[in-house]
């Protein structure tokens, strides 16, 4: 840890270091960019993973946390803050250019702090509508409905963008943009599409059949999440995590309350660490079998449709039977699991992955083997691994594009590091390979389940926690590998019993940020086919 | 008059009375037998063939795919064949959370319907805003925006209670009336006076 300290000292002497739980290095606005590039491109240091951006509203001042990791030091992390005191016209620069992840992080804080990005190509808002009064993720809001009332009319189309160039003398001025160029022909998808997943807008220029360029409009299930999330206590906050992404349920969950324990300092029981690790995956399973669904449905193959959600109903019967829900299971609280697990539940789970290897079997025969898929999924959306890494696409589509990206491998988190499975990487960067990598990792979860089935420990199922649970001062953040990539979540307290700040990093939000890149010089009926295989979800997204 | 669903006791339902007070309501206006007659048969080929507009926002969604798929199969009511565009669909469930950047667009969709058409509104979201009520931009429940005909709560519901929920939405529709005074007609109107800024303005 020193010796990054050292090195960042030299790098910029005015920066500032805190001791945490990760090292957080206070830099100035003027040294950020500087810092960034160095930080990026300086040999033995190479932060390549851009992980979080989080603006933040410390009231006196505004600023953004950047969480970045090396992958080649081993997947150490580290935080950058940065703050700037002017609360009317708040300007930071733009990392944009580095980490191409940053575009639509930087756009959410935009939306959400009102700091503007210098040098940032695009700077809209993201989540609201484009009339939108004030910016909500600041503490002095004013939420008065009647300064947002509900709308009734259809936001205008925003074709014109700002970006807000930095000249040679270092005055800032504000370039206006087009979205897209005079000419483009602009077809309009979503929000309410079937092929979508749910109410994800696209705006694709096309010429003729080829994709010229793709604008995501998002926003239409943003909800609010984080700052609800400041006026409830952490265990109200907790039941956010599974209507999220409604299909990484339990994963999220399991980091939320992780990120509290750690903070807590609270152990927890090893009965609970093996359910809950039982219930990710099994989690794992059901969302990559709907994954497998929903894209053969995309591709027209709706008796595969059926066929997924076949053995998926098998995984929700066993939720039901120890959550007590199908979805939305509420299962994992502070300190371990809140029911302990059905009489039926290891019958179950060995009756399931019995049955999974034949069934896969089945689905490769079916769709996977298939002429169509081939062609439809087969050198379509191609994403580089370079390219991975510098979107922070993780799970499932990283892996597809050969970056050896599973949190359960390279942060080990609960009882992950004494388990034995394999990360499953292949090398085609394209479509067919990120859904392949998915049917692969149900094997993966299978073996991790039968490992676990007969083995879980007597014991209890929950630590003792105190009625009223404060964290102490300080921020943490946690990661881990939910169903579509590295879930993060990142607590900010001031001692209190609610959370100064809760940011969720979802995984699709990065996800729905390639879409344009690997979706540009396909034809337009790949696009659905594209966003099937990256399987996002579209209230992890907004949230 | 007793409403007859296939395969579920009239006891079976528990708000009875409301339907009853339909039926009542129905009986005080009476009706020509011809006219009668052709109501309860266009009634029933409509309570009988119900397309839904596919219109999930979150979680509501995935469990009403569940109610597509082979183990709970709507088929089986003639809410099958799921329209993805509402030109072509009879209701639209809403599943999930409505936003303010949402509101228009379900109300241009809802808009767009022909009619007959009605609003189940699916889900703590959708009926009331669910957890996330008191959000800066989450409308707290779609009857802010529509004439809802049935809720189904839940977050989210079972598909039992989607199913409960769409044969109620059936018996409502089995009492309405098609010819002359149509009282569903009325309330749609009546919504619409209440909220008369928001029809002129969307198209």
């Amino acid at each position: 840890m020193s010796d990054i300290q050292e090195r960042i000292s030299q790098l910029c002497p005015s920066a500032t270091f805190e001791e945490g739980e990760t090292l957080m290095v206070n830099v100035e606005e003027k040294d950020w960019y500087g810092l960034a590039k160095a930080l990026k491109e300086t040999k033995g240091l190479e932060f390549d993973v851009l992980s979080a951006v989080i603006g933040m509203d410390w009231k006196e001042s505004l600023g953004v946390i950047y969480y970045l990791t090396s992958t080649s030091r081993g997947w150490e992390m580290i935080a950058v803050k940065v703050q700037v005191t002017d609360r009317v016209n708040p300007m930071i620069h733009s990392v944009s250019d580095l980490w191409k992840v940053a575009n639509f992080q930087e756009r959410e804080v935009y939306d959400f702090y009102g700091i503007k990005f210098i040098n940032h190509p695009d700077m809209r808002r993201f989540f609201l509508r484009n009339d939108w009064k004030g910016y909500p993720l600041r503490k002095d809001y004013d939420a008065d409905p009647k300064l947002n009332p509900i709308p009734t009319e259809d936001e205008k189309n925003e074709d014109d963008t700002v970006s807000y160039v930095e000249g040679k003398d270092g005055k800032i001025k504000a370039v206006p943009g087009k979205v897209f160029e005079e000419n483009d022909y602009v077809v309009n998808i979503g929000p309410q599409h079937p092929s979508t997943h749910g109410v994800m807008r696209f705006r694709a220029a096309v010429d003729g059949e080829t994709v010229k360029k793709v604008d995501v409009v998002s926003g239409y299930i943003h909800r609010g999440i984080e700052k609800l999330c400041e006026g409830l206590t952490y265990p109200q906050a907790l039941h956010f995590t599974d209507r999220m992404d409604y299909m990484s349920a339990h994963q999220n969950r399991h980091c939320l309350c992780m990120c509290i324990e750690k903070a807590m300092g609270l152990e927890v029981p090893r009965r609970a660490q093996v359910i809950r690790v039982m219930m990710d995956e099994l989690m794992r399973i059901s969302s990559h079998l709907l994954s497998f669904g929903c894209t053969a449905m995309d591709l027209g193959a709706t008796t595969a449709f059926f066929y997924g959600f076949r053995e998926r109903e098998m995984v929700l019967d066993i939720f039901e039977k120890t959550c007590g829900a199908r979805m939305s299971m509420n299962y994992n609280v502070i300190g371990g699991v809140i029911a302990d697990i059905h009489p039926d539940f290891v019958k179950d789970v060995k009756e399931l992955i019995r049955i999974m290897p034949e069934r896969l079997k089945e689905y490769h025969k079916v769709f996977s083997g298939n002429i169509i898929a081939m062609n439809r999924l087969k050198k379509v959306g191609h994403l580089s691994k370079e390219d991975a890494i510098n979107y922070d696409i993780t799970g499932p589509s990283g892996r597809g594009s050969n970056w050896s990206c599973d949190c359960r491998k390279v942060h080990p988190y609960s009882i992950y590091s004494e388990l034995d499975f394999e990360e499953v990487l292949l090398d085609g960067c394209d479509s067919y390979s990120r859904y392949m990598v998915r049917m692969k990792e149900i094997e993966q979860s299978c073996k991790i389940l039968e490992q676990l089935v007969d083995r879980i420990p007597e014991g209890d199922i929950r630590a003792q926690v105190p009625k009223v649970i404060k964290l102490p001062k300080g921020r943490w953040y946690q990661q881990v590998e939910a169903s579509r990539g590295t879930f993060g979540v990142y607590i900010e307290s001031t001692g209190e019993k609610n959370p100064y700040r809760l940011h969720f990093q979802s995984p699709c939000f990065n996800l729905v940020g390639v879409m344009n890149l690997t979706c540009s010089g396909y034809m337009i009926a790949d696009l659905i086919t594209i966003g099937a295989a990256l399987d996002f979800v579209i209230p992890d997204i907004d949230r | 008059m007793e409403v007859k669903i296939k395969g579920m006791k009239h006891e079976d339902f528990k708000d009875n009375a409301y339907i009853d007070k339909l039926v009542d309501e129905l009986n005080a206006t009476g009706a020509n037998v011809m006219v009668g007659k052709l109501d309860q048969l266009i009634n029933w080929g409509i309570a009988n063939s119900l397309w839904p507009l596919c219109f999930g926002t979150s979680c509501c969604a995935i469990e009403f795919m569940s109610l597509g798929a082979a183990r709970y199969d709507m088929a089986r009511f003639g809410f099958e064949v799921a329209r993805n565009s509402p030109r072509q669909a009879d209701y639209i469930m809403v599943q999930g959370t409505i936003v303010h950047r949402m509101a228009p667009v379900l109300r241009r969709l809802y808009e767009q319907l022909a009619e007959p058409k009605y609003v189940i509104a699916c889900g703590g979201c959708a009926v009331s805003g669910g957890p996330f009520k008191n959000s800066y931009c989450v409308v707290p429940g779609v009857e802010h925006i529509l004439p809802v005909d049935v809720f189904i709560p839940g977050c989210p519901p079972r598909p039992e209670a989607m199913f409960y929920g769409l044969m109620q939405l059936q018996r409502k529709i089995k009492v309405q009336k098609f010819f002359g005074g149509v009282n569903r007609q009325e309330k749609i109107n009546d919504f619409f006076a209440k909220h008369p800024e928001e029809r002129g303005r969307i198209d």
